[in-house]
């Protein structure tokens, strides 16, 4: 995997709506299979935005190449055969189970060259519920399940297309501690087994330091600054991005922590 | 928080079965029902002819009288088979319609269509305007089919111009309802006493202007539309998990909402332009359908169709027999059923939540 060309690479990427630009001649590092990727950055600094124009559902100029191939102007199918977004929300008042929104999230349209059978999708939605832990939901109707369990369930979704680069827009906001340490190692292990790169947004910088190869600070629209954790995250960066003062420490365990002493009004 | 008890896959999987089948069975049960709804329909009328004179002479025609057998070929039989292809073809253009508008308000008749169909029969009726070349007795159907299919073709452009939400399309769909009413209004303050006459009663809908030929043509409509509306049954399904998503499952959600409303102005305006306008079956035929088995498209939608010409199938019926001697227009009965079956589901989905 030393080719240069493998992995996703996006450069001079731009997009924006009607007449606001939100992201502005934006590159990245290189994201290589089987790495995870954090992308940071305060409220409307364009993460979203930024993961929406990778994911093909948002106009944008620029280049986004996956092994080499590039994605501009590619339909959605082509761009779904690879890249899977996983958006913040799931729509309340929905009457599926569980099982089968994941089972409708691999219906949607072919993912591999063969079609499946029914059998099979629901064997592979199972052991995705299974993998993620909540099994135990799979029967029940989408509308009954608290705020975290949507988003498990709504990271099942994605997961089981098994895509090549996974797009995760907030994926631990609304679980607990034990699920959030639970959804990082899956999807650090998944990263590994599967080559699979992933991209996520994050709000919790310990977190994202935690459990990333690389992190991404956006602000504006622009890269504050990038590289592994240890790197990017600085006193400095926090207070240009955040406009926090901030203490970073390393504690005995090695981990980065991030104590937030103040604000920094400008 | 999460887990409840732990199921192997092989259960899991009997579970997902047993659901899937149980999907089945409500489908098979509402077309058992559809059926039995369409004989109490035939067999329900003003003329003095019992349920098995009028079975026996559907089976073999020889058994009755020539006027005996005119009630029921020239009437009875395509009455019936209007009001299962009309509620049919309401009911499964809702269903579409609410999935990709994502509002459960949304039906022909909430936003505009049936409103422009009356629009367009106004104008045949009062005015006599129509197309050149056009038999007389085509005038007001073709009419009433022009403004519906115009009427979806505005909702279109809304929901294809760029930023246009899809709040912006029912709002939009609303303001139709209101000009198309205004306009109609207009035309009956313009119009003689006849043609008022002839415009109130078309408005109301009624299977009594359904003949053999407009059977046909609804029947041709349906049985083509439905294969399509069954291939989109996974992409609309999709759908239901959010548009972002969907698209990036790989669906063309413009695509999927264009081909839809397409569909759905087809069906609208067909049902509407022979039978005028019949309100709530494509609002509460899916809403039905909904509660009974999900959101699962590909059973959603046959559901969908076969509630709404159950319940057609119902009111027709009790059109007949609501007062002895009288064929009340269908669209008054549906209403009248329909608004109260409504408020029930509203209530019961506030209780759920």
């Amino acid at each position: 995997m030393t080719d240069q060309h493998s992995g996703l690479h996006i450069a001079h990427l731009s997009t924006g709506y009607r007449g606001r630009r939100v992201i502005d001649d934006l590159s990245l590092p290189p994201l290589r299979p089987g790495e995870v990727h954090s992308l940071l950055g305060p409220n409307a600094a364009g993460k979203s935005t930024l993961m929406r124009a990778i994911a093909g559902l948002q106009p944008a100029s620029g280049e986004v190449r996956l092994n080499g191939r590039s994605l501009m102007g590619v339909s959605l199918a082509e761009h779904a055969r690879h890249i899977t977004y996983m958006p913040q929300t799931l729509p309340q008042g929905v009457a599926l189970t569980v099982l089968e929104t994941v089972i409708g999230a691999l219906r949607a349209s072919p993912i591999g060259d063969q079609a499946l059978d029914t059998q099979s999708l629901a064997l592979r939605a199972i052991a995705v519920l299974e993998r993620i832990g909540i099994q135990g939901l799979a029967m029940r109707g989408l509308d009954q399940l608290s705020g975290g369990q949507r988003q498990l369930v709504s990271l099942a979704q994605a997961l089981v297309r098994e895509p090549e680069v996974l797009l995760l827009d907030e994926p631990i906001s609304a679980l607990d501690l034990h699920h959030q340490w639970r959804v990082m190692q899956l999807v650090h292990e998944l990263s590994r087994e599967r080559q699979m790169i992933v991209l996520m947004v994050l709000h919790d910088l310990q977190v994202a330091a935690r459990w990333s190869d690389g992190v991404v600070l956006l602000a504006d629209g622009k890269v504050a600054a990038s590289g592994t954790a240890r790197e990017a995250i600085t006193p400095d960066v926090l207070a240009d991005v955040y406009a926090v003062q901030a203490r970073i420490e390393h504690c005995s365990a090695g981990s980065l922590q991030i104590m937030v002493d103040g604000i920094i009004r400008k | 928080m999460v887990e409840e008890q732990s199921l192997a896959p092989q259960q899991l999987l009997a579970a997902y079965r047993r659901l899937i089948a149980r999907r089945v069975l409500i489908v098979s049960l509402l077309a058992v029902c559809c059926v039995a709804a369409f004989i109490l329909d035939l067999v329900t009328g003003p003329s003095s002819l019992t349920p098995m004179q009028v079975i026996g002479g559907l089976i073999d025609p020889g058994t009755l009288s020539a006027p005996q057998a005119a009630i029921i070929w020239q009437v009875r039989l395509p009455y019936a088979l209007a009001a299962i292809l009309v509620g049919a073809s309401l009911s499964l253009a809702g269903a579409e319609m609410q999935t990709i508008l994502n509002n459960p308000l949304a039906s022909p008749f909430t936003l505009g269509v049936s409103s422009a169909a009356s629009f367009g029969a106004a104008l045949g009726i009062v005015l006599g305007l129509s197309l050149p070349g056009v038999p007389a007795d085509w005038v007001v159907p073709l009419n009433a089919f022009l403004c519906a299919f115009g009427s979806v073709l505005l909702l279109q452009a809304m929901s294809r111009m760029r930023g246009a939400g899809v709040e912006t399309v029912v709002l939009f769909g609303i303001a139709l309802v209101f000009a198309f009413n205004a306009l109609v209004a207009f035309v009956q303050f313009m119009s003689s006493q006849e043609a008022l006459q002839q415009l109130v009663f078309w408005s109301m809908g009624s299977l009594s202007r359904a003949t053999w030929s407009n059977v046909y043509v609804m029947a041709a409509v349906l049985v083509a539309v439905v294969p399509f509306s069954m291939y989109a049954a996974g992409q609309l399904t999709a759908l239901r998990l959010g548009e972002d998503r969907a698209r990036s499952f790989g669906v063309n959600v413009g695509r999927l909402r264009f081909m839809s409303l397409l569909r759905v102005s087809i069906l609208a305006a067909t049902s509407v332009a022979f039978v005028g306008t019949i309100g709530f079956i494509g609002l509460v035929g899916p809403h039905i359908a909904r509660l009974l088995l999900g959101e699962d498209h590909r059973f959603l939608l046959p559901a969908s169709l076969l509630t709404g010409a159950l319940i057609m199938s119902l009111a027709s019926a009790a059109s007949k027999a609501l007062v002895p001697g009288v064929l009340l227009p269908v669209g008054i009965v549906t209403a009248i059923i329909g608004v109260p079956v409504f408020l029930v589901l509203i209530f019961k989905r506030s209780e759920r939540v």
